[in-house]
C-alpha cells in the first residue's frame, strides 16, 4: 500500500493514517459520548492545548457544522451522550473534515447518511461535492443508489469482498447498477431445487409477527413446514424480527404470535454463538441438556449420541466430537450451530444469516438438510443476504428499514425484483 | 422553556442531584440540631471531610477509566503510618517514600492495562500488600505527625470553616485539571470510548498510568492530612476508606463504567458522606447504623438515578 | 508441544495442590519434622471455611467478567451472630439456629439481587452497598454478643477423627456434590453458558436471569452457612469474623484455577488453594515473619498469580 506514492514502512494503523491525511466515518461512531462536542474534536487534534484550546475547538467544530449542516442546532458544550443518533453523525462527519496541523487528503465515509434525514444528507452530499473540488479526494459508501449516482465521479461495485465492476459515474445509471451488482460470480450459482409448487395455506400458521418499525401493519406469516425468506439489504431489521420472534416463543403478544418451540441458529458465530472454551459435543448439546437430565444430571451418554448422530447428519469434519469448537474451521463451526438447532426440539428455526463466510460445499449440504427438515414439518425463517438462498425459500418477504416492503412468492421471486424492492427510495 | 420544565428536565435532575442530597442532610441536620449551625459546629463536623474527599478523588481516577481500586484505604493507612514516622523522622527519606508510592500505584496501572487484568483482584490483594508494609513501619498505633502538617489542617480561618475551604480548594483544582485542561478530556474519553482514543493515536497504557499515579498522589495527600487532624497514625486507620471513596463518587454523580465523573460532585458526595454520622449522631441513633446508614444513601441516590434514566428512556 | 500446553493450561488447578505441598514440605523442614501432621489437621479446618464461601464466589465469578459478590463477609457475620443470639447456646434451639441462618442467606441473596436487576446496578457496587446494610445490622444486633454456641454445634465443628477435622470431611462431600452441580446439571452448564458470552447464552435457550439470580443466592447462603458454622467454630460470633474472607474467597478462586474471565469455573482448585493459604501463613509463621511480612506475601502472590493467568485469557 502506497500513500502519496510513498510506501508504507511502519505498523499500519488508524493513527498513520490519520498523519497522513486520511480520516474515516465508521459507521459505528468513534465519538467519546461522555466528552463534549468540542472536546471530542480534541481529541483527533492533539495540537489544540494550552490557554484557550476548547474556544478554539469549539470555534473550528462549530465553523464546520456551520458550513456542512447550516441551521444544525449543536453547541459546542453538548455533551455527546445527550445528542441524538442523527446530530452525533453529523458530529463525527464535521469532525472528519477539520483541519488543523496536518493537511486532510481524504475522507472515507461508511455509510455517512444511515441515520441522516433528508435535510441534512442532502446538505453532506453538496459538502462533499464542494470539499472535491476543494481537492480532497472522499470514498462514499454507500447502497442508497441515488446517492452514488449523483454524488460520485467513479463508481466501484462490490459484492462478496470482490470489485465487480470499476467505471465512471456517468456509464452508470440506475438498472445497470442494479444489474452490476445482481449478475455476479456466475460459477457459484446454485442449481435452484425442484419446484415445490404448494399452496399456501394448507398447513396453520405457526409464525405472525408485525415488525417493530412496521407502520401498515403488514405481518411476516409463517406456515408449518415453509421455509420464509427474509431479504433486503444487511441490517435493514430482519435480524432485529427473528429476535422478535424468537422473544415472543410460545407465548403472544400485541404483535407477533409464535407456535412452538423455537431455535436461533447465529450468523455471527463469535458473538451470538459459539461457546468458545467448550468442546464441539458440548456446543451442539447446549439447547437440548434440558430433555437429556437423567437423576438431576446431565446423561453423558445421551449428549455424545446427539453429538456423534449430527455428526454424521452434517458432515461435521472432525476426528473427535470432544475437541474444543474452535478447532474446526468456520464452515464446520456454522453446522455445529446448525446441529444445535437442528437437532433440538424446536419446530421453528430461525437462521441469521448463518452463510456468511462458508464455503459452497457447506452450503450445498446445509440447503439439502433445510429442504428435508422442512419436509417433515419444521419452519424455517431465513435471513440471508446472499440472493441465492432465497431460491430455497417459499415465500420471501424483503425488508427496508425496519419494514417489510415487499412480499414474493417462490414463483415471483426473481433478483432483480428484490433489489429493486431494496433500493426504492421515497421520492 | 419554562422553569418546571428545566427543573424536571432529567439531565438538570441528574446534575442537581448531589448537591440536593447534601442540601437535603444539612438542613435536616440544622433542624434536629439547631446549634450545629456555627462555625465551630460545621468545623467539628466536617473536619475529617477533607482525607475522605481526597480518598474519593483518588478513587474517581480510578472510576474514570472504568476500574475500581479496592486498595485506596489501605493505601490511605499506608501513607499516614509513613507520615508519622518516616516523613517526620526525616523529611528526605519520608518524601522519598511516598514518591515510590506513587510510583508503585502507577506501575499497578501499567500492569492492569499490560496485562488486561481485571482491577478488582489486583487491587484487593495489593491492600494486603500496602496493609503489611504499614504495620512493618508501624507495628502498634503511634508515632507523630509533622508539626506542619498539623498546623495546616488545624488552620483558623474567620467566618468560614477550614474543612469547607479545603474541600473547595481540592474540588476546584481537580475540576479545572480533569474536566478543563486539553488531556483532561482526552483521559475522560479513555473511559467513554477507548477504542476512538487509540484510534485518534493516544496511548491507553500511558493514561492508565498517568491515571493511577494521580490516584497515588491523592492518596498520600488523603493519609498526610488524615495525620494532621488524628496527630498520630495506625496501619488501619483508614481501612473503610476503600468503602467511602466508591461511594463518594457514586453519591456525587459519577458513573461505574463510561468515564461519567464529576469532581465537584465527587467532593460533595464525601462530604455527604461525612455529614451522615453526625446525623446520625444528632438523632441519638447508635453508631452501629452509621456505615449502614450510608450504604442505604447509596442505594437510594442509584434508586433515584435509575429512576430519572427510566425518564431518560 | 501446544497439546501439551494446552492440557496443562487447562489443568492450571493442579499448581495450588503443588504449591500446597511445597509450602507443607519447606515448614517441616524447618521444624525438622515436628508438628507436619498438626500443622495439616489445622490447615483442614480453618481451610473448610474458606472452602465453602469460595465455591459461592466461584459460581458468580464463572458467570462472567464484573460479577463478585463483596457481600460475603457481612453476611458471615449477620448469619453468625443471628443464629448464635437466636438459640442462645440451647442445643434445642438448634434448628431455629439453621434455619435464621439460611433465612439471613436467602435474604442478603435475593436483596442484592433484586438491586443488581432492578436498579441495574453494577453487581460489584451492589454487593459493597448491601455489604453495608448488612454489616451494620450485624453490629446493631449482635452489639456486645459474646454469646456461646450450642455445644452440639461447637462440638460438630472442632471434632477430630484420628486428626482429621469432622467438619472438613463433610465440607469435602459438599464440595464433591458442587462440583458435581457445576460439571453435570443443567444449572452447571448455563453458568459457564453464561460466563462465556451471556447474549449467546440466551440465544441458544438459557434463561441468563434465573442463573444469575440462583447465583447470588446460592454465594450468599453459603456465606451464612459459613458464617453459622464458623461461630461455631471460634466459640460464638465476632462482629469482624467475615472480614478476611472477602480477599480469601476470591484468592482461593483465582489460584484454584477459576478463569476470572467467566466461563471456567474449578471446584478441586478451591480446596488446594484454601489449604495453600493456610500453610503459607503456617510457614511464614514459622520463619519468624511478622505480620507485616505476612500480609504482604499473601497480597502478592494473589497478585502474582493472576498476572500469570490473565495472559492466557481467550480473546473474545
Amino acid at each position: 500500500m502506497e500513500i502519496h506514492g510513498a510506501a508504507i514502512n511502519e505498523k499500519y494503523s488508524v493513527a498513520v493514517a490519520n498523519s497522513r491525511g486520511i480520516r474515516c466515518v465508521f459507521q459505528e461512531l468513534s465519538l467519546c459520548p461522555n466528552l463534549t462536542v468540542a472536546e471530542n474534536a480534541q481529541i483527533i487534534h492533539p495540537s489544540l492545548k494550552g490557554f484557550g484550546w476548547r474556544k478554539r475547538a469549539d470555534a473550528l467544530i462549530k465553523a464546520k457544522l456551520d458550513e456542512i449542516f447550516p441551521g444544525h442546532g449543536i453547541d459546542g458544550d453538548d455533551l455527546v451522550g445527550d445528542l441524538s443518533i442523527g446530530k452525533r453523525q453529523m458530529v463525527e462527519i464535521a469532525r472528519a473534515f477539520t483541519v488543523t496541523a496536518q493537511s486532510l487528503h481524504l475522507v472515507i465515509l461508511d455509510e455517512p447518511t444511515s441515520s441522516l434525514d433528508v435535510v441534512t444528507a442532502g446538505q453532506l452530499l453538496a459538502y462533499i461535492r464542494k470539499s472535491v473540488e476543494g481537492g480532497t479526494s472522499c470514498i462514499l459508501i454507500s447502497h442508497v443508489l441515488g446517492e452514488i449516482l449523483d454524488y460520485a465521479d467513479r463508481i466501484v461495485v462490490m459484492k462478496d469482498g470482490r470489485v465487480v465492476a470499476e467505471r465512471a459515474a456517468s456509464e452508470f445509471d440506475r438498472d445497470s447498477l442494479v444489474a452490476a451488482m445482481g449478475n455476479v460470480v456466475k460459477e457459484a450459482r446454485i442449481e435452484a431445487h425442484e419446484q415445490r409448487e404448494r399452496e399456501r395455506g394448507t398447513t396453520p400458521v405457526v409464525v405472525s409477527a408485525v415488525p417493530e418499525k412496521q407502520t401498515d401493519g403488514r405481518a411476516l406469516v409463517a406456515h408449518k413446514g415453509e421455509i420464509i425468506g427474509l431479504a433486503g439489504l444487511a441490517s435493514h431489521g430482519q435480524t432485529h424480527t427473528l429476535l422478535q420472534v424468537y422473544q415472543a416463543a410460545g407465548k403472544s403478544d400485541k404483535r407477533s404470535r409464535v407456535e412452538g418451540p423455537v431455535a436461533l441458529v447465529a450468523g455471527d458465530r463469535q458473538t451470538d454463538g459459539v461457546f468458545h472454551l467448550w468442546s464441539i459435543a458440548r456446543n451442539v448439546g447446549i439447547r437440548s441438556i434440558r430433555s437429556m437430565v437423567k437423576f438431576g444430571l446431565i446423561d453423558q451418554e445421551a449428549e455424545q449420541r446427539l453429538a456423534d448422530e449430527w455428526r454424521e447428519r452434517i458432515k461435521i469434519k472432525t476426528p473427535d466430537m470432544d475437541n474444543n469448537i474452535l478447532s474446526l474451521s468456520g464452515g464446520n463451526q456454522q453446522k455445529a450451530l446448525f446441529a444445535r438447532a437442528l437437532g433440538s426440539d424446536a419446530e421453528i428455526v430461525l437462521m441469521d444469516d448463518p452463510m456468511r463466510g462458508v464455503d459452497i460445499g457447506t452450503k450445498l449440504e446445509v440447503y439439502d438438510l433445510i429442504r428435508a427438515e422442512s419436509e417433515r414439518g419444521r419452519t424455517f425463517l431465513w435471513y440471508t443476504t446472499e440472493m441465492d438462498e432465497l431460491n430455497n425459500c417459499d415465500h420471501t418477504y424483503v425488508f427496508r428499514s425496519g419494514q417489510i416492503v415487499a412480499e414474493l412468492s417462490r414463483n415471483e421471486l426473481t433478483e432483480e425484483k428484490v433489489l429493486q424492492s431494496s433500493f426504492e427510495e421515497t421520492a | 422553556m419554562t422553569i418546571m420544565e428545566r427543573i424536571t428536565n432529567p439531565r438538570f435532575l441528574r446534575s442537581a442531584l448531589p448537591l440536593a442530597s447534601f442540601a437535603v442532610l444539612l438542613s435536616l441536620i440544622f433542624y434536629v440540631q439547631p446549634r450545629a449551625m456555627s462555625y465551630f459546629g460545621l468545623n467539628l463536623m466536617l473536619q475529617y471531610a477533607v482525607p475522605i474527599a481526597l480518598a474519593t478523588i483518588a478513587q474517581m481516577f480510578i472510576l474514570t477509566v472504568n476500574d475500581l481500586d479496592l486498595s485506596i484505604g489501605a493505601f490511605v493507612g499506608l501513607t499516614a503510618s509513613i507520615g508519622a514516622t518516616l516523613l517526620a523522622d526525616n523529611p528526605v527519606v519520608g518524601v522519598c517514600a511516598l514518591a515510590a508510592c506513587v510510583a508503585a500505584y502507577g506501575a499497578i496501572g501499567a500492569l492492569i492495562h499490560w496485562r488486561n487484568l481485571p482491577s478488582i483482584v489486583v487491587t484487593l490483594g495489593m491492600s494486603f500488600v500496602w496493609l503489611g508494609i504499614a504495620v512493618i513501619i508501624l507495628p502498634t498505633p503511634g508515632g507523630t505527625s509533622p508539626a506542619w502538617i498539623k498546623a495546616i489542617m488545624g488552620l483558623k480561618v474567620p467566618y468560614i470553616p477550614f474543612p469547607i475551604i479545603a474541600a473547595a480548594v481540592i474540588a476546584i483544582v481537580v475540576q479545572v485539571l480533569l474536566m478543563h485542561t486539553s488531556y483532561g478530556a482526552t483521559l475522560r474519553g479513555a473511559g467513554g470510548n477507548p477504542r476512538a482514543i487509540e484510534r485518534a493515536g493516544w496511548s491507553l497504557l500511558k493514561i492508565k498510568i498517568v491515571m493511577y499515579s494521580a490516584a497515588g498522589f491523592f492518596g498520600v495527600l488523603s493519609g498526610l492530612s488524615l495525620i494532621g487532624l488524628t496527630s498520630a497514625a495506625d496501619a488501619h486507620i483508614a481501612d473503610r476508606y476503600t468503602l467511602y471513596s466508591i461511594a463518594g463518587v457514586i453519591l456525587g454523580g459519577g458513573e461505574f463504567v463510561g468515564g461519567r465523573v464529576s469532581p465537584v460532585g465527587a467532593v460533595i458526595g464525601a462530604l455527604t458522606l461525612t455529614l451522615t454520622g453526625s446525623f446520625l449522631i444528632f438523632l441519638k441513633i447508635s453508631p452501629d447504623w452509621q456505615i449502614g446508614a450510608q450504604g442505604a444513601i447509596l442505594i437510594v441516590v442509584l434508586a433515584l438515578r435509575a429512576l430519572i434514566k427510566r425518564r431518560e428512556g | 508441544m501446544t497439546a501439551l500446553a494446552r492440557t496443562l493450561g487447562r489443568q492450571r488447578w493442579i499448581w495450588a495442590y503443588l504449591g500446597m505441598v511445597a509450602v507443607w514440605l519447606a515448614t517441616v523442614t524447618f521444624t525438622g519434622g515436628k508438628g507436619g501432621g498438626e500443622i495439616i489437621t489445622a490447615a483442614l479446618s480453618f481451610a473448610a471455611f474458606t472452602v465453602i464461601v469460595g465455591i459461592g464466589q466461584m459460581f458468580v465469578i464463572t458467570t462472567g467478567p464484573g460479577n463478585v459478590d463483596l457481600s460475603i463477609p457481612a453476611t458471615i457475620s449477620l448469619s453468625g451472630a443471628v443464629a448464635m443470639k437466636l438459640m442462645g447456646g440451647d442445643n434445642a434451639m438448634l434448628l431455629v439456629g439453621i434455619a435464621a441462618s439460611l433465612g439471613c442467606g436467602f435474604a442478603v441473596g435475593l436483596f442484592n439481587y433484586m438491586l443488581i436487576r432492578i436498579l441495574r446496578i453494577p453487581p460489584i457496587i451492589a454487593t459493597l452497598s448491601s455489604s453495608f446494610l448488612i454489616l451494620s445490622t450485624a453490629i446493631s444486633y449482635g452489639r456486645g454478643l459474646k454469646i456461646k454456641p450450642p455445644s452440639m454445634l461447637a462440638d460438630f465443628t472442632t471434632t477430630q477423627v484420628f486428626g482429621f477435622p469432622v467438619l472438613a470431611f463433610f465440607v469435602i462431600l459438599f464440595a464433591a456434590i458442587m462440583a458435581l452441580i457445576l460439571n453435570r446439571t443443567v444449572y452447571g452448564r448455563a453458568v459457564s453458558a453464561v460466563g462465556q458470552n451471556p447474549r449467546a447464552a440466551w440465544l441458544a435457550g438459557v434463561d441468563v436471569e434465573r442463573i444469575r439470580f440462583r447465583t447470588y443466592l446460592q454465594s450468599a447462603v453459603l456465606a451464612a452457612v459459613c458464617g453459622f458454622l464458623l461461630a461455631g467454630f471460634s466459640g460464638g460470633a465476632s462482629l469482624n469474623m467475615g472480614e478476611e474472607y472477602l480477599l480469601a474467597s476470591i484468592a482461593v478462586v483465582v489460584i484454584g484455577g477459576t478463569s476470572v474471565a467467566g466461563g471456567q469455573g474449578n471446584v478441586a482448585g478451591i480446596i488446594g488453594a484454601a489449604i495453600f493459604m493456610f500453610l503459607l501463613v503456617t510457614m511464614l509463621n514459622t520463619f519468624g515473619a511478622s505480620a507485616g511480612v505476612r500480609l504482604i506475601m499473601t497480597g502478592l502472590i494473589i497478585v502474582a498469580v493472576i498476572t500469570i493467568a490473565g495472559g492466557d485469557k481467550p480473546q473474545r
